[in-house]
C-alpha cells in the first residue's frame, strides 16, 4: 500500500507558504471584428486583484459561478496562461521568473510539482492510447524514471487510484466516467507533484460515482500527501473536501474563511445568497430562500465599485461608490464587503 | 380524491442497436394525480427521459415502444394515431429539456418561435399569437419582452434560454409538463430563480408537473411524491418525505448516502461498482451486483412493487428483513 512515497516528502514542513498568490491579475482583450483592422474594443477583467495563500497538504476550495475566474486563477497559478500582472510563489519562489529564466530541464522541475485534472475525463484522454501510454507519457516528457520500471510505476498508480492490472491494456472508451477520472488521476499522479488542481472533477459524473471520486481525492491526500486546489461551482462538494474555501464573484474574492464557519456564518451577502440557493436533500430542511434578483453581469464592464452590488439586496450608496477590500475579520474568516 | 391524471403500465421502450437491444425502460408503472409535483430521480442511464419522451411518443431511433400502457385522462396514448398526438403535444402535454441551447432553433428570433408554437395549436391571428407571446415571456420573467423576443437564442444567457423554452412549453397552457433537467447546465442563484418560477407557474395554471432529475437536492424542495428509477426499473415509489425519512430500497438508501450536504459534514457512502449496461443488464433484481444486502433470490427473481406502508411502493425481495437508514437517520 504504502509503495507509493514522494520524493519532496521529507522536505519540512512549513504551512503558510506553500503557495502565495499576490494581487493576481488577468485581462482578456476583447477584438471588434474583421481581421485586418481589428481594434481592441475591451478587457474581460477575469481575475482581478486576488490574493491568498494555499498551505501545505490543506484542501482549498475555490467556489463561485460560472464566468467568476476561477479556472482562469487555476490556470495563472499553474502558468499555463500569462498573468497580466502579480506573482505566484510556489514554496518561496516565484514561479513566473523562475519559468522565463531558466532552462528547460529547471523548467520541467517546476512543472512536475504541480499538476491539474479537469472537469470532462472523456475530453482529456486521447482516444487512441492505452491507459498504459497514456500513464506512463509524463514519464516520457519528465524522464524521472527509468523505462525498466514503467510497467512497475504505472501498475502501482492504478492500484492507487483503485483500478486494475489489466486495465492498463485497454483504451480509454473501454471505461465509465468515473474510472476515466480516475485514469486522470493516476496520470497526474505519476510525476509525483505535491499539488493538484482539481478543476471541477466531479461534476460530469453521475451523483453514485462523484462520491467515490470525492472520497479518492481525500484518501491519497492522506497517503500521498497532497495539496490541493478544489475549483467547483457546487457547494455541497466544496464543503465535503474542502479545509477553506474562498468565495469569488466576478474576478473578485469576496469571502476567504475555514470551511465550517464560512458555511455556519457567511459574512458576503453573496456566499448567503449562494448557500441559501442550494437546494438541501432533505424536505424538512426546506427553507426561506433568498432568491437573487437578475444575472452575473458582463466581466467586461463589472459594476463600479462592489461589483455585486447591483444584485445585493443589502446594497447601500457607498457600495456603488468604493471598492471593498478584503478584510480580516478574524484569523480565519476575511470578507470583502462594505456592511 | 383527486383524480389521476397520468397512469403508466408496465411500460417498455427498447433501443434496437447494432449491439444488441437496450431495455432503457422496462416494465415502469406509475401514475401521476392531478395538480402533482411528481418527481422521477435515477443516474444517467435509468430510463427518467425515455421514460418522458414515451409517454410523449417522440423516442428518437432505433427506439421503439415494445409493450405497457400509457394513459392519459384515461386515454391510452400508445393507441392514438400520430395525427392525434401532434394534437396532444405541446397542447396538454409539453416538455422543457436539459439544455435549452439545443432545444431552440438557433435560426429564428423567440418571436416565431413561440408564435409557432401557440398557433400550432390554436386558430389565433398572427397579431393575437404575438400578444400572447408577450405575456408567456413576461410571465416567466423576461424584462423588457417586447423588444427581446425579436432577439435569437444566442442572445440569451442560459437562465434566460431556459425561460424562453419554458415559456414555449406553457405556450398552450398543458395540463401536464415534463420538466427534464431543467437547471443541470445554470448556476445556482440562477438554478433557485428557475424552480422558483416553476413553482409559481405550477400553481398559476394548476399543471401538474414532472420533475426529471439526478439531484436530490431539487427533489426534496420541489416535489410531493417521487419514483426512484434504476437501469429501466421502478425502484421505489412513496411520498417525498417518506422516502427521505424511511427508504425501502438500497439504491435509494444508497443515493441518498451519497450525496453531500450544505448544511452539515458527513461521511459519504460509495455506492461500488458502476451502472450496468443495458444491453445484457443484471439478471433478477438489476440493482444487485452493488447491493450489500444481495441474497441468492435477488439474482434469480426480478422483484416486483409491494406496498410497505400506504403509498409506500418498493420493488425488493429483501425489504422486510433489512433496516435502512434515512437521511436523517444518523
Amino acid at each position: 500500500m504504502a509503495k507509493y512515497q514522494l520524493e519532496g516528502g521529507k522536505r519540512p514542513l512549513s504551512s503558510s507558504d506553500f503557495i502565495k498568490v499576490e494581487k493576481l491579475v488577468k485581462y482578456f482583450p476583447v477584438y471588434s471584428r474583421g481581421v485586418l483592422l481589428k481594434k481592441e474594443v475591451g478587457l474581460v477583467h477575469a481575475v482581478d486583484n486576488i490574493s491568498f495563500d494555499i498551505r501545505r497538504k490543506e484542501t482549498f476550495g475555490l467556489v463561485g459561478e460560472s464566468g467568476c475566474g476561477k479556472t482562469t486563477t487555476a490556470r495563472l497559478i499553474l502558468n499555463l496562461i500569462e498573468p497580466t500582472d502579480g506573482q505566484v510563489f510556489f514554496e518561496g519562489e516565484n514561479v513566473f521568473e523562475k519559468l522565463k529564466s531558466s532552462s528547460k530541464a529547471e523548467k520541467l522541475k517546476i512543472r512536475r510539482k504541480m499538476q491539474l485534472i479537469f472537469q470532462n475525463p472523456y475530453g482529456s484522454l486521447d482516444p487512441r492510447m492505452t491507459v498504459f501510454d497514456i500513464i506512463s507519457e509524463p514519464f516520457v516528457i519528465h524522464k524521472h524514471i527509468p523505462k525498466k520500471q514503467w510497467k512497475e510505476k504505472v501498475y502501482e498508480l492504478l492500484e492507487l487510484v483503485g483500478l486494475e492490472e489489466y486495465h492498463a491494456e485497454r483504451y480509454p472508451h473501454e471505461f465509465s466516467g468515473g474510472q476515466r477520472q480516475r485514469i486522470c488521476i493516476a496520470r497526474a499522479l505519476a510525476v509525483e507533484p505535491e499539488f493538484l488542481v482539481a478543476d471541477e472533477p466531479v461534476s460530469s459524473l453521475d451523483v453514485s460515482i462523484r462520491a467515490q471520486i470525492l472520497n479518492l481525492l481525500g484518501e491519497l491526500q492522506q497517503r500521498v500527501g497532497l495539496t490541493y486546489l478544489y475549483i467547483s461551482h457546487d457547494l455541497s462538494s466544496v464543503r465535503q473536501i474542502s479545509n477553506r474555501v474562498a468565495v469569488m464573484y466576478l474576478g473578485e474574492i469576496v469571502e476567504l474563511a475555514d470551511t465550517d464557519e464560512l458555511f455556519k456564518e457567511p459574512l458576503h451577502p453573496y456566499t448567503e445568497a449562494l448557500i441559501a440557493a442550494v437546494p438541501i436533500p432533505d424536505p424538512k430542511a426546506r427553507s426561506i430562500k433568498i432568491v437573487l434578483p437578475g444575472e452575473v453581469p458582463s466581466p467586461i464592464n463589472p459594476p463600479s465599485g462592489c461589483r455585486f452590488h447591483p444584485r445585493c439586496p443589502q446594497a447601500k450608496p457607498a457600495c456603488r461608490e468604493k471598492v471593498p477590500e478584503l478584510v480580516q475579520v478574524n484569523p480565519r474568516h476575511a470578507v470583502a464587503c462594505h456592511i | 380524491m383527486t383524480e389521476t391524471i397520468l397512469n403508466i403500465e408496465g411500460l417498455k421502450t427498447y433501443f434496437f442497436t447494432e449491439a444488441g437491444i437496450v431495455t432503457a425502460v422496462d416494465g415502469v408503472s406509475f401514475n401521476l394525480k392531478k395538480g402533482e409535483s411528481l418527481g422521477l430521480v435515477g443516474e444517467s442511464g435509468s430510463g427518467k427521459t425515455v421514460t418522458a419522451l414515451s409517454v410523449l411518443r417522440i423516442v428518437p431511433k432505433p427506439g421503439k415502444i415494445v409493450d405497457g400502457k400509457v394513459e392519459f385522462n384515461g386515454e391510452d396514448l400508445l393507441k392514438k394515431t400520430e395525427k392525434e398526438m401532434q394534437r396532444i403535444r405541446g397542447s396538454a402535454i409539453a416538455i422543457t429539456f436539459q439544455d435549452p441551447s439545443s432545444s431552440l432553433n438557433p435560426v429564428y428570433n423567440v418571436e416565431t418561435q413561440l408564435r409557432d408554437a401557440i398557433m400550432a395549436h390554436q386558430t389565433v391571428s398572427k397579431t393575437e399569437a404575438r400578444k400572447r407571446a408577450i405575456e408567456l415571456l413576461e410571465v416567466v420573467g423576461i424584462p423588457e419582452a417586447e423588444t427581446r423576443m425579436r432577439e435569437y437564442p444566442h442572445q440569451f444567457s442560459g437562465g434566460m434560454k431556459q425561460r424562453v423554452a419554458i415559456a414555449r412549453a406553457l405556450a398552450c397552457e398543458p395540463t401536464l409538463l415534463f420538466a427534464d433537467e431543467p437547471t443541470t447546465n445554470l448556476d445556482v442563484t440562477i438554478q433557485a430563480q428557475v424552480l422558483n418560477l416553476l413553482n409559481d407557474l405550477k400553481k398559476k395554471f394548476g399543471m401538474s408537473l414532472v420533475m426529471i432529475t439526478h439531484d436530490m437536492g431539487i427533489i426534496a424542495e420541489m416535489t410531493t411524491r417521487i419514483v426512484v428509477l434504476y437501469a429501466g426499473h421502478v425502484c421505489e415509489i412513496a411520498k417525498t418525505y417518506d422516502l427521505f425519512d424511511r427508504p425501502r430500497h438500497p439504491y435509494t438508501e444508497a443515493l441518498l448516502a451519497a450525496v453531500p450536504r450544505l448544511d452539515m459534514r458527513k461521511t459519504l457512502r460509495v455506492i461500488p461498482g458502476n451502472i450496468p449496461n443495458l444491453i445484457e443488464p443484471p439478471s433478477g433484481c438489476r440493482f444487485h451486483p452493488r447491493c450489500n444486502y444481495a441474497k441468492q433470490i435477488c439474482e434469480e427473481v426480478v422483484p416486483v412493487l409491494e406496498e410497505t406502508e400506504q403509498g409506500h411502493f418498493v420493488a425488493c425481495h429483501e425489504w422486510r428483513n433489512i433496516s435502512l437508514k434515512g437521511e436523517r437517520g444518523h
